[in-house]
Parts: structure tokens; sequence; C-alpha cells
């Protein structure tokens, strides 16, 4: 029994306290506030809102933990869905066949990850601070977008896109389970292998680890390139969700991902951080702007208690700090 | 001469660059090197370089800053409501206003920053969202057409009309902007309090054992970056004649790139006025020229980034490491 | 070795004298009613561990800590319950700090002149003026430096001469210097302890923190000695020797003695033939067999360390040739040297060596990652028991492999470095600088580690600037200077004041 409770709390971390008091929070808060909100169609449209902005955060997530940051993760996805949008238009645009959108997902992971590649291969060879190689990089490819679509939108994709978009499986959204796979797949990666290993190492002192034998530069690069393939996942959900594509698409999510990510307990330092704690906080930030919506609030004012929450959490562990310290001193 | 290149590279490359394109532009295109194109350009970088020289403070104390575009928003608004009640007031109660509001935002993240030992990007991503999503909310994301009269007339200094009857003029956001430039060349240079700053971003704890006033660094610093976003975001109302809720939504990163191109390291302590300005130059000369030579606007934000790429990779490397030739150590990683 | 201390301690009335001075941290008693005098004029030597509170004391004394209720300042004649830094600097109190606390960014001129136009109204900066102090205070040194270059561009060594100069430019009565030799060569040591004797002549009193005991008997007249947080007492030095000093500090008794043995016919392990690297050595050939200890010695800038990463495959030989196990090997990163059997323990611990933030566990593990691997995936299991098995071998005391290895202890890390590197399995172990940041009651510990390892078959290098280390623990001493081999050493056949003799000649 004890071992059990051992595991799940070695499984989860230390790092899940907070994003797991806010849910805990906004599900009373709102409960109280709004009887409509404890409903499905509140979950439904938190599992369909979800996704976008999960992805992206797991596209951000990797870079965090090394220390460094990405930029680029919201225009990387514009310019994947793009590619994957030209690829279905080369093959006939709405008579696009299954394998044109195959191939075109497969493109748009290759760019997508090259775009990552691109930074990361700066940021491993040169000085530069990942914060400002990834937004040049992020300048450049909404640059390079805008340049190829001339500001416009991209539409008129075959019918099967449709159901990635808005489909369900046994009740779950195929967006979900499209993010839920991600989750799954970025916590075996950080938890389980050496690149994950390398990748928290790195986070805390890249010498030190370079100094044990590791190429930390390969691993640079791999972070960084996952990061911009995991941007085309979402380019690829953003793409059948809305039935277009448009760069400036999501724009808005670029620094929500880096609040998820420091709201799910991960250091802003890198070094430290989980996915499940991550995905709690992206929950939590879903269901505050749900929850805002019910009672009559717009997006924005979720966005600024998103804010508000953050800063909230951030003073919560400095007095969590200093309240140790003064136990300790007993 | 040569002690002022090695100690101020960055300038220096970026003059030369500078110089380069002008050329290059003055002999391709018969607008570039005129009066009126010159003037534009000072007038139009105006707004960024304030904000520029700004967050060059704070980078130099060694934080960052996300908030002040969006803040500066905000600043906007709230003059431009409070001159409303106060039936018009003049240039002088105006900067009055725009620039206390936005001490007021800055010293909100410092306070943030230095109580809580929070690391200013997440402070001023939090601040971000909490500026922009309450300034979206609560004013409905409607814009402010109906400005003083002061604030929608432009301002000319001085003007010139050249031999074919095209009239160029420097106007009132260009001395704001030279103004604000010499006032943070001073402080960062000239003062003390400045000094303090650029110690305390180069090695924090050797600062506090020499018994610097931390928190009055950090407050200096945001302070400084909040009064210049107050003044950049009245200038932009003056300058576009309207306030629009998200106008300045994302300059903070555009700004941001400007102001490392020009030197200044995130992690503090290093960067200069000069520097900064001419990054902003760089970029707005590069806009400018691509736009003259008739290259579609689609294509400016590509070309400019991919600039910035390449200087930002060019800078943090050494020259040895690209041509192996002229390096000594042969080393194996 | 013989102190020159003739200092009449009856006479004059102490510039400082500190009275129940104590300080918490976190529960932890750094300073417990500790009183502390320094008389005018006098170098007075502050001794003892890691974390015996000797930069917690002088943190207090220039008011950077404040120390808790009931203490008692009394400096020039003034008594304070507690100090500032503006005061302390006002007042003459300078400190040089083990990490110089100096701004790389800024000029010369303005490092060494910046506390003395701080908070001079008006508020504005003078950099004529601040050029003329840095001058004057260099001049006093006998130094010249281009004081308009950022400090950035001079080695540590021109820093340190920049960190003294400051002190120098007040009126300075009462100069702290924290391991100011740490980072320096023998004959900037000397240099430095000419400029602490003039200073003292000229009447300012020194307190001088050191981890060198025989810099200690030679410059200082006084020794206060700290241990636990509590004052252990105060000696004049020349009644003292090193290995008392030692005592002093560890509340232990040593005796070292040569570990060096014969070992003839030993299988070769590594061999350098005419090993170079251009600018940093040259010309070393040298072999170390199964089971022998060589050690490396010599002043800092003798190309030891360099040496070293290029045997771990981090730097690549201009010429000469590496032979392991029989075979000539060209590394093109440490990981082929690695797994290849060789292993590097840096000098650097803090910054090199381990992840200070990250948990003891996946330090072990970080050069082995292979070892611990089940397929793709790493094995929680065996890391565990790769953990608990190096710790008990080594005797590493630990709470909890998961806590982070900041808060182990520098000799418990220590051996969990070397332990890191043994995880690799192997046969040719460089040890640069392993008692660094160790205390010297600890540094016994390792060192019997060492000789087990070296029992059990591993061919092991040990570097360090301390020659006694050396000495009583390699089998060989080769001795390098400007980064050639100027001499082998049996430890068995000489004295240690021969090697000593030869390395600081």
């Amino acid at each position: 029994m004890s071992t059990a409770i051992k595991r799940l709390r070695s499984f989860v971390g230390p790092e899940m306290t907070g994003p797991l008091a806010a849910l805990v929070a906004v599900l009373v808060i709102f409960s109280i506030a709004s009887p409509r909100f404890l409903s499905s169609a509140t979950f439904g449209s938190v599992a369909f809102q979800l996704p976008e902005l999960g992805l992206l955060c797991l596209a951000m997530l990797l870079p965090v933990l090394t220390g460094g940051l990405n930029l680029a993760v919201t225009f990387t996805a514009n310019i994947s869905g793009l590619t994957l949008a030209w690829t279905m238009f080369y093959f006939g645009g709405a008579d696009a066949g299954p394998e044109a959108f195959a191939l075109g997902c497969v493109l748009a992971l290759a760019v997508g990850a090259l775009s990552g590649l691109i930074i990361g291969v700066v940021v491993a060879y040169t000085k530069a601070h990942p914060i400002l190689v990834s937004l040049s990089m992020m300048i450049f490819v909404r640059g390079l977008g805008e340049f190829l679509t001339r500001g416009g939108d991209i539409s008129g994709f075959p019918d099967f896109v449709q159901p990635l978009g808005h489909g369900s499986i046994i009740g779950i959204p195929i967006p979900l389970l499209v993010l839920c796979a991600g989750v799954a797949v970025w916590h075996i990666v950080l938890q389980k292998t050496k690149l994950g290993f390398n990748t928290y190492m790195i986070g805390s002192n890249i010498e030190a680890v370079r100094y044990s034998g590791i190429n930390t530069r390969r691993v640079v690069m791999l972070v960084y390139t996952l990061s911009g393939a995991m941007c085309a996942v979402a380019g690829i959900i953003m793409l059948s969700r809305f039935n277009s594509v448009r760069v400036g698409h999501g724009e808005s999510y670029l620094l929500i991902t880096v609040l998820a990510c420091f709201l799910g307990g991960v250091n802003p330092f890198g070094g430290f951080g989980k996915v499940l704690p991550v995905f709690v906080a992206l929950i939590v930030l879903q269901l505050l702007s749900s929850g805002l919506n019910l009672i009559g609030a717009n997006q924005h004012l979720a966005t600024a208690v998103w804010g508000i929450l953050l800063l909230g959490v951030m003073v919560l562990r400095w007095v969590a700090t200093h309240f140790t310290f003064l136990s300790h001193k007993k | 001469m040569r002690k002022m290149i090695n100690s101020n590279a960055t300038e220096v490359a970026l003059i030369g660059v500078l110089l380069l394109i002008g050329i290059f532009l003055s002999l391709s295109t018969d607008r570039f090197l005129t009066l009126g194109n010159v003037f534009d350009l000072l007038n139009t970088s105006a707004v960024n370089i304030i904000f520029a020289v700004g967050l060059l403070v704070v980078l130099i104390a060694g934080g960052i800053d996300i908030s002040f575009a969006v803040a500066a928003s905000v600043v906007q608004y709230i003059t431009a409501l409070a001159l409303g009640a106060i039936g018009g007031g003049n240039w002088a109660i105006g900067l009055i206003i725009a620039g206390s509001v936005g001490i007021l935002f800055g010293a909100f993240n410092a306070f943030f920053i230095h109580y809580f030992r929070i690391i200013s990007i997440v402070v001023t991503i939090a601040t971000f969202n909490i500026y922009f999503g309450m300034l979206m909310f609560l004013t409905g994301g409607v814009s402010i057409y109906d400005l003083p009269d002061w604030l929608v007339t432009p301002v000319i200094l001085f003007e010139h009309q050249a031999a074919n009857g095209s009239w160029s003029e420097i106007t009132l956001p260009s001395l704001i902007m030279v103004g604000c430039v010499l006032a943070t060349w001073l402080l960062i240079t000239r003062t003390t309090t400045g000094r303090q700053i650029i110690a305390f971003g180069d090695n924090p704890e050797g600062a506090r054992r020499f018994g610097i006033n931390i928190a009055a660094m950090q407050f200096i610093a945001f302070g400084w970056l909040g009064l210049m976003s107050g003044i950049a975001g009245l200038v932009q109302a003056h300058y576009v004649q309207e306030v629009v809720p998200n106008a300045l939504y994302g300059r903070e990163l555009d700004v941001l790139a400007a102001v490392v191109l020009g030197g200044a390291r995130l992690g503090g302590g290093r960067g200069t006025v000069l520097g900064c300005v001419l990054g902003v130059l760089l970029i707005s000369v590069t806009q400018n020229g691509l736009n003259l030579l008739g290259v579609s606007p689609y294509a400016f934000k590509m070309i400019i980034g991919a600039i910035i790429l390449a200087a930002i990779t060019l800078s943090n490397t050494g020259l040895e490491r690209l041509l192996p030739v002229f390096a000594n150590k042969g080393e194996a990683k | 070795m013989s102190a020159d201390a003739s200092l009449n301690v009856s006479g004059p009335a102490p510039v400082l004298s500190l009275r129940n001075i104590s300080k918490t941290f976190g529960g932890v008693k750094a300073l417990d009613k500790v009183d502390f005098e320094v008389l005018p004029g006098e170098v007075h030597c502050l001794a003892g561990e890691n974390g015996s509170g000797k930069s917690t004391l002088i943190k207090i004394i220039t008011g950077v800590y404040q120390p808790e209720p009931g203490a008692e300042i009394i400096y020039d004649g003034r008594t304070y319950t507690q100090m500032s830094p503006v005061i302390a600097q006002a007042e003459g109190i300078q400190v040089i700090w083990q990490d110089l606390a100096l701004f790389p960014e800024m000029t010369v001129a303005e490092n060494i002149a910046f506390q003395s136009v701080l908070g001079r109204r008006p508020r504005l900066v003078s950099y004529s003026k601040m050029r003329k102090i840095a001058l004057e205070a260099l001049s006093r040194l006998g130094v010249e430096m281009d004081v308009d270059k950022p400090l950035r561009d001079f080695p540590i060594a021109q820093r340190q001469i920049v960190a003294i100069a400051r002190a120098l430019t007040g009126e300075a009565k009462l100069v702290f210097m924290d391991e100011p030799t740490a980072s320096l060569t023998q004959s900037e040591t000397d240099y430095l302890l000419d400029i602490v004797r003039m200073l003292s002549d000229a009447g300012v009193a020194v307190v001088f923190v050191s981890h060198r005991l025989a810099e200690v008997l030679e410059i200082s007249h006084r020794l206060t000695v700290l241990r636990d947080g509590k004052l252990e007492g105060v000696y004049p030095t020349t009644d003292l020797t090193q290995s008392r000093i030692t005592e002093l500090m560890t509340g232990k008794s040593f005796d070292n003695v040569v570990r060096a043995t014969p070992k003839p016919d030993v299988k070769p392990v590594i061999e350098l033939r005419n090993l170079s690297r251009a600018g940093e050595f040259s010309d070393i050939s040298f072999t170390v067999g199964q089971g022998e200890t060589v050690g490396i010695t010599g002043l800092l800038g003798a190309g030891r360390t360099e040496l070293a990463e290029t045997l771990f495959g981090m730097r690549k030989p201009s010429s000469g040739e590496i032979v392991l196990d029989g075979a000539s090997v060209k590394f093109s990163n440490n990981r082929e040297a690695i797994d290849a059997g060789v292993a590097y323990l840096s000098e650097d611990r803090l910054s090199l060596g381990l992840l200070q933030p990250q948990s003891i566990a996946d330090n072990l593990v970080i050069a082995s990652l292979d070892g611990i691997r089940d397929g793709v995936f790493l094995s929680e299991r065996r890391k565990n028991e790769v953990v608990s098995e190096w710790c008990r071998d080594l005797g590493v005391k630990i709470g909890l492999p998961e806590d982070a290895i900041s808060t182990l202890s520098g000799g418990n890390q220590q051996k969990v470095a070397i332990a890191k590197w043994l995880a690799t399995n192997p046969k040719l172990l460089i040890l640069d600088a392993p008692t660094v940041g160790v205390d010297v009651g600890a540094r016994k510990g390792i060192f019997d580690i060492v000789a087990k390892l070296a029992e059990s078959g591993l061919a092991i290098i040990l570097i360090s600037d301390e020659v006694p280390e050396v000495y009583f623990n390699a089998d060989r001493v080769l001795h390098m200077v400007n980064g050639r081999a100027a001499g082998w050493f049996s430890p068995n056949e000489c004295t240690l004041q021969e090697i000593e003799a030869a390395v600081y000649a």
C-alpha cells in the first residue's frame, strides 16, 4: 500500500501539488458560481480546445527544460500546416486522396522538424541565447508564411480531414487523443530515455554534461528538432479543426505555452519539470476560460486571469519556501 | 582609434553594415538619399527607439521584459480617458500622465521580481497576459478616435520643400525620441545610479556585497522602461491619431530583437545606447530599402528575420570557428 | 617556513574586536558566540575547514549579513550592533573576496575606482577622476595595466591585482583577503605576500584566509581557528607547525606516510610517446602501468590540465602518440576516450565535475547511462542498484539518492564524482586536483579510496599543485614546467623538501 503511494508520488513528482491544487480550486469555485459548469458540455468544449494549446505547449516544454525557449512554436505550426495544405492542393485540393494527406503530414513534420533543427544547430554551435535564436527564427518563419500566402487564408480540403479535428472515437475527441498520445510520448522520452535524461542534465549545466562524455550538441539539436516536429503535429490538428490555414493562427498561444510550463512547475532556468503537471496546468487554464465563459466573461478576461494565476502560484511557492525555512528554524 | 574599435565592435560593425546598405540603396534607388526619406525614417522609428532604450536599461540590469508593449497600450488608453476627463490638457500634462502610469506598470513588475524573487521573464509573461487581457476585456476592444486636438495635430519642428515641390519634415516624435535617447545615455553612462545598474546586471552578488541597493536598482530599471513605454505609447497614439487597444501587441519581441542586435546581452551588464539605436535603425532602414526597391511587403519580415538570425549567429561565432584556418587551438569539440 | 612574528601582543588597542557573534542559516548554526580580535598593523590568519564559518564571519564584519542579537562589534573605538557594507567601506574596512566580486563588463579603472565614486553627490560619474584613482592605486602596487580595457579581457591573476587595487583606494585600516592565492601561481603568490607585508608595515591590519598552511605560517602573526562555527582558539604562529594547524582545524591528528611502492614489471596501461600540443605542452613521454599511481605536479599554467584533457579526448594532440593497451589511439571526443577506458575527474568540481542542482543518483550515472539501460529505456531499478552499490563501496554518506548533490559536503561530493567515473569501468583514472574544496579531514578518505583502486589494478594519474599530495600518494612524480617534463621523482628515494624546492624554484 505505502509502496504504491510512494510509486505514485514519484510518478507525479512534487511539481504536481501546485497544478492539482489549482485544478481542485477551479473546479470548486466554478461549480459554486455556475450550476452548468460541471456538465458534459463544459468538458466537451475543454476537450476540443485543449489540444492545440497543449501540443504547442509540449513543443515549448523540451527547450524550456534545457534552459532555453522556442519562441517559433506557433509560426512553425502554421508553416507546417501550410505544407500539408499545399501538398493536398498539389494532388487536387478537395479531391486529394488519403495518400496525399499522408504524404502532406510527413512533409509537414519534416518542415517543422527542419525549423527546429535550424534553431538547434545555431544554439548548439554558437553562444547565442536560445531566446534570440528562436525569436529571429520566429520572425523569419512568420515572414516566410506571410510572403507565401500573401497574408490570406488557405482552405478547401478533402472531407476526410474534418473528423481529425471534430470527430470522436468512443466519445473522446480525436484531437484530445492526439494530445494524450503526445503527452505519453513526451513522458516516456523524458523519464525513460537517455535523450530525456540528458535534456534535464543540460538544463542544469551543459559544460558539466559535456565533460561527462555526452554529445551535448547532438542532444540540443534533437531537442529543438523534436520541438519543431511537435509544432507540426499542432499545425496539422489546427488545419483540420479550422478547415483552413492562416499564418498568425494561434499566435496568441505563444506566451501562454510558456505560462503553462511555468504553472506546471517547470523550472524557468531549466533542468526540472515534468510533462504530467504541465498537462494538468493546461487543463486548469482551459477550465478557467470555459468557466469564465459560462458566467458571461470572455476569453480576454480569461487571459488576464491566467496571468494572475501564474503570479499567484509563483508567490505561493515563494511563501511555501519561506514557510519551510521558518519551520526548520525551530 | 583601434582601441575604440575593439571595445565597441558591435557598434562599429552595425555602422559598417548600415553604411553599406545606405550606399547600395542610394545608388540603386533615387528616393533613399532624400531629405524626405531620411526624415520619414526618423519619424517612423521614433516609437521603437523609445521602447528600445527603455528595454536596454532592463537588459543591462540583467532582466527581461515582455510586458512593456502591451503596458504602453494600457497607458495610451488610460491617458486618452484621463485627458478626456480633464477636458483636453496639453503635451506636458499628457506626457506626465503617460509617464507616471508607465512607471507604475514598471514598478508593478519590479515589485514581484524583487520581493518574491520571481525571475523577470515569468513575471512579465504573467503581467503581459494580465495587462492585455484586462485591457481587451474592459474596453471590449473598442478603439478611441476622439482624442484631444493637440494630440492628433502633427507638430512640425522643421520643414523643407525640395525643388520638385515635395515636403520633408521632422515632427515631434523625433524630438521626443532624441530626448529619451539622451536621457537614457546620461542615465547609464554619466550617473552613479546608472553605473550601479550596470554593476548589478554584471555581477549581482558582487553588487550586493558592495552595498548597492538591489531593490532600488530593480525599481529604477523597470521604472525607467515603464516611463519610456508610457512616453512611447503616447507618441504612438499621436503618430497614428487613434488609440487601438491591440495596436502594440507583438511589438515587444520585435523591439527585443532589435535591442539585442545592437549588442545588448541577455543576462545583463552589456549594452550601449548607440548600439541599441543602431539596431532599431538597421531594421527600419532595411525595411525602408526593401520598400523602395519594390520588394513585396509580405517579404519584409522574412528577410529581416533572416538578417537577424544571420547577425546573431555570426556575432556569437568566433571568426576562427567559421574559418578553421585561423584556429590555433585544434579542440576536438 | 619560519614566521616573522614579532608583534607586541599586549601593546595597542585592537582595531577590530567582535564579541558574541552568532548566525543561523536554515536551522544550522554557522557561527556560535564567536569572539574575534585584530590588532593594528597585524597580519592575522583566519583558519578553519570549509563550513567552519570563516566566510560568514567576514560577511558579518563587512555588513553583508547581520549578526543575531547580543552581538557587539567594536571597530576603531566605536561600538556597532551591526554593520552595513556602506559604513564598512566608508570606515576603511576592505574585502578581497575569494570570487573577487568584480565587474567583468566594466573597465579596469571603473572596477578599481567604483566604490570611491559611489554614493558621492552629485551622483555624476567622472571618468577622468576614476582613471586617476585607478592609476594611483595600481602604481602603489607597482603594477602597470591598461585601465581603459574591460576587465573581461584580463586573466584571473590580473583580476586579482585589480581586486587588491580596489581595496587600497580608500583609506583602508583593515583588509580582509579571502583565499587570495587560490588561483595564483607561486611567483604571483610571492608578490601578493610582499604586498601584504607592505600593508602591514604601513599600519594596515590584514586578515588572511587561506587553506595553504605554508603561506599562513609564513605571513601571519597570529592565527584564529574556527571549527564548526565555534571559536577553537587564538594562537601566535611562532609556536605552530602545519600539522598542528591541521589538528586544530579538524580536531584530529594525522600522520602522513609515503604510500609509494616499487612496482616492477607491471603491464602498461597507457603510454605517452612525445605527446605535444602547440602552446600548451610538448614532448611528454611516460607510461602508467596497472596498479600504478603517477603524480603530476607543477605550478599553475604548467600544462597539467591541458595534458589530462588531451588524454581524455577533449583536446587533440598536435604531435606524438597515445598508446592505450598496446594500441595507438586517436580520440575525436571524450566519449571515445571513456569507451576506451579513460576517465577524467575535472579539477573544477563545481562547474565541470558535477551538476550541482541535480540528484546524487543522476550525477553518479550520467557518464555510464548505457550501463543502466534496458533495451531503449533507462532502468530506474538498475540505476538505484548502481547508486547504492557505489555509495556502499566508497563509503559515501548520503540521505536519499534523489537529494541534490549540492546537499553533500565537499568530500562526499568528490566521492560521488569518483564513483561516477568508476561506473564507466575505466582502465585509467585521471584525478585532477581531487582535494580542491575538500576539508582537510576528508582528504585522507579520498586518498584511501585512490590507494584501494590502485591495488585493484587501476592505472591512476594524480594531478595536484599541492606537492605533499603527490609526494605521499603517488609511486612516481612528474614535475612539469611550462608544458615540459622537468624531472621525475620517486617519493621512496627523496624527501618532500627536495620536490618542493624543485617546484617552487
